[in-house]
């Protein structure tokens, strides 16, 4: 998978708000100028989600969107919109199909990356097989808590990008990021060869483009799915697309703020 | 008499550098608890070693606790099983109404070593939150309970409780409202608060080194259980397993010693409404750690039932899954109806309330107890009193 930072991934829950209104609203983003869209297989135990989150999953697997379904659904997103997807789900769904299954199915469902958000370094080495395996990139995610060193080896076994989380928390929007997120981010791109993108509390486009100016993407969910939420599945796309184009406006607008090198294309 | 109160760690089944015992445990977190928990692992590794720890700790469970807790008897029980000889562990006379303090004291006496202000617990019935607000109290830590709306509403005494000694108890309403959603919440809390907070996990679950040193916390129970009496079978109730891996981990270098875990049974089976992750489950992942797991074909956790909420989850400790799995323990299972059955059973013959928990144990040595009459003596862990479960048992006896 290439991207080029900065650049601006879009968190769906697999079938949320219905089937229907998920497929659209992917190829809403692609409108949007948005280069890959990140699926949400639902999980009953969403350990590093917010609330948001834990409300679309749980909707979403009372509504019958199990493994099978969120990747149907995923194929057809990816086709209609042409965008590639990158999921992420936790350990235990795909330990429960075996992990060089659900590496393969998630491939053939259009995935390029998958991102696991309680799969440490420690324990990463099978799924990182089984993912080499299916052409999948592995997506490894650094917290501000992670120790230099350790960044390093993170960004070295990561493929495709790192995934900076933005702040000491769960998912969810915040209304301001915080302090040393500049700092974060400039130490994740000087470890890292891939594209650093930025996760976790980012919700307005004026947020967006601060990471940006630091020549990280954006990666946005809780509020775009709230923004969802409130107008209703019936405007599930046109929401998405305004939503996500000002962001991206926001993101390629020049930038005040201190330099931090623009987006050259990696990996 | 007792020599030494605790006897220390017990320095038996370690875990690999991973934290896995066997095929089991772990650390499957997200990233921002990595750092915490290595900084936890190396912490008590090194405290393992430190005799002014386990001093403070002995010290306190002594006399504050009142360890050592007695190896009591049960005649009028044994005639009435018609079983074997039969001595109960009274961890029911723990400070607070059961084992949970033990591993609390260690927790809180480790987290304030380590210079955390503020201590996050889970808890279901509400037994380990009320240990863990107590030993807040004593100190002077401040303390947040998360616990599942559900069992809010359930357990109103205990949350007076907790709210008297000074913590805060949040209501959490994702999920199922219980016990596994209380730790869900619970961990995305300290994600949060990493910094400043220790989470105090309330058993042998969870990622790396809380499985390893809550069992370390609970092997009092097993240490004086040996100084008491040599048992030729120690029998205990597995939720998520503290009390059983205490009392284990002291026998199990020694196979003469036959150890029993006994499940949750719940509705039965056949219903899907129990607690049974060794008896019913696959490996899987949840809470941090690699272990048998009750779920669905796509790896979706399973709503479980269980009379008692403290074994109303639907994991297992990742040594009890390594216990299961070289047989080194047997893990049964027994009904609701049985447990409630053994729970009058014990008051009536012994005057002793037992936790629903308990009687889960009692509930098996009295179906199994006649088959081995004379394989004694037989040590049972009474994990808790029943006080709590008062209420509940008149409801479902139709005597309320």
């Amino acid at each position: 998978m290439r991207l080029t930072t900065p650049c601006l991934l879009p968190y769906f829950t697999a079938g949320w708000p219905n089937p229907q209104a998920f497929v659209d609203s992917v190829a809403a983003a692609a409108r949007a100028g948005c280069p890959a869209f990140e699926v949400g297989i639902p999980f009953s135990d969403p350990v590093a989600d917010g609330p948001v989150i834990q409300k679309t999953s749980s909707a979403a697997l009372e509504a019958g969107v199990n493994w099978r379904v969120a990747l149907e659904l995923t194929a057809l997103a990816v086709e209609k919109s042409g965008l590639p997807a990158v999921a992420m789900t936790y350990c235990n769904p795909l330990y429960s199909l075996g992990l060089e299954r659900a590496c393969a199915e998630l491939a053939a469902a259009g995935c390029r990356g998958l991102i696991v958000p309680d799969l440490t370094l420690e324990e990463g080495e099978p799924m990182e097989k089984a993912a080499v395996a299916s052409g999948l990139d592995l997506i490894y995610l650094v917290a501000p808590t992670t120790p230099d060193e350790r960044v390093a080896q993170i960004a070295r076994r990561s493929r495709g990008f790192l995934y900076l989380v933005s702040l000491r928390g769960v998912t969810g929007a915040r209304q301001d990021l915080p302090l040393d997120l500049v700092e974060q981010i400039q130490r994740s791109r000087e470890r890292a060869s891939l594209p650093v993108m930025v996760g976790f509390g980012i919700s307005t486009p004026a947020q967006a483009a601060r990471v940006a100016a630091q020549g990280a993407g954006v990666i946005v969910g809780s509020a775009l799915l709230r923004a969802i939420d409130e107008a209703g599945a019936q405007r599930a796309a046109s929401t998405t697309q305004e939503f996500l184009s000002q962001m991206v406006q926001a993101m390629q607008a020049p930038s005040p703020g201190p330099a931090g090198g623009g987006g050259g294309v990696v990996s | 008499m007792l020599s030494q109160v605790p006897a220390g760690p017990a320095p038996l089944q370690e875990p690999d550098v991973r934290g896995r015992f066997g095929d089991f445990g772990g650390r499957f977190v997200p990233e921002t608890l990595v750092q915490a928990l290595q900084e936890l692992a190396e912490a008590y590794a090194k405290l393992r070693d430190d005799a002014s720890f386990w001093q403070e700790l002995a010290a306190l469970m002594s006399s504050y606790s009142g360890r050592p807790t007695p190896l009591y008897r049960a005649q009028r029980l044994q005639q009435k099983v018609d079983g074997p000889e039969l001595w109960l562990k009274r961890e029911d006379l723990n400070h607070t109404g059961s084992h949970k303090i033990n591993n609390c004291l260690g927790q809180a006496l480790l987290a304030r070593r380590l210079g955390k202000t503020t201590i996050l617990a889970e808890t279901g019935a509400g037994q380990h939150g009320v240990a863990t607000a107590t030993v807040c109290a004593l100190l002077d830590m401040k303390c947040r309970v998360y616990m599942g709306a559900e069992d809010v509403r359930r357990q109103a005494l205990n949350v007076s409780r907790m709210r008297l000694l000074g913590a805060e108890v949040v209501p959490v309403e994702s999920g199922s409202r219980t016990l596994k959603d209380a730790t869900n919440e619970a961990l995305r809390a300290w994600v949060g608060q990493v910094d400043e907070a220790h989470y105090i996990l309330g058993s042998v679950v969870g990622p790396h080194p809380y499985p390893w040193m809550v069992r370390d916390f609970q092997s009092v129970i097993g240490h004086e259980i040996a100084e008491q009496l040599w048992p030729r079978r120690v029998i205990a109730c597995v939720g998520g397993g503290s009390n059983a891996a205490g009392a284990f981990a002291r026998f199990v270098p020694h196979p003469e010693v036959k150890l029993v875990g006994v499940e949750a049974g719940g509705h039965g089976f056949a219903t899907g409404q129990h607690c049974a992750s060794l008896g019913r489950g696959k490996p899987g992942v949840l809470h941090g750690s690699l272990t048998y797991l009750l779920q669905d074909d796509f790896g979706q956790v399973s709503d479980t039932h269980s009379i008692s909420a403290g074994l109303d989850y639907p994991g297992v400790g990742p040594e009890h899954s390594s216990w299961a799995t070289s047989g080194r323990v047997e893990y049964h299972s027994v009904s609701d109806e049985e447990a409630l059955d053994a729970f009058e059973l014990l008051c009536r013959c012994e005057g002793i309330v037992p936790a629903l928990e308990s009687s889960h144990a009692l509930a098996w040595y009295a179906r199994e107890g006649p088959k081995h009459k004379q394989d004694g003596p037989w040590v049972l862990c009474l994990s808790g009193r029943g006080d709590k479960d008062v209420q509940e048992v008149l409801r479902l006896r139709g005597l309320a």
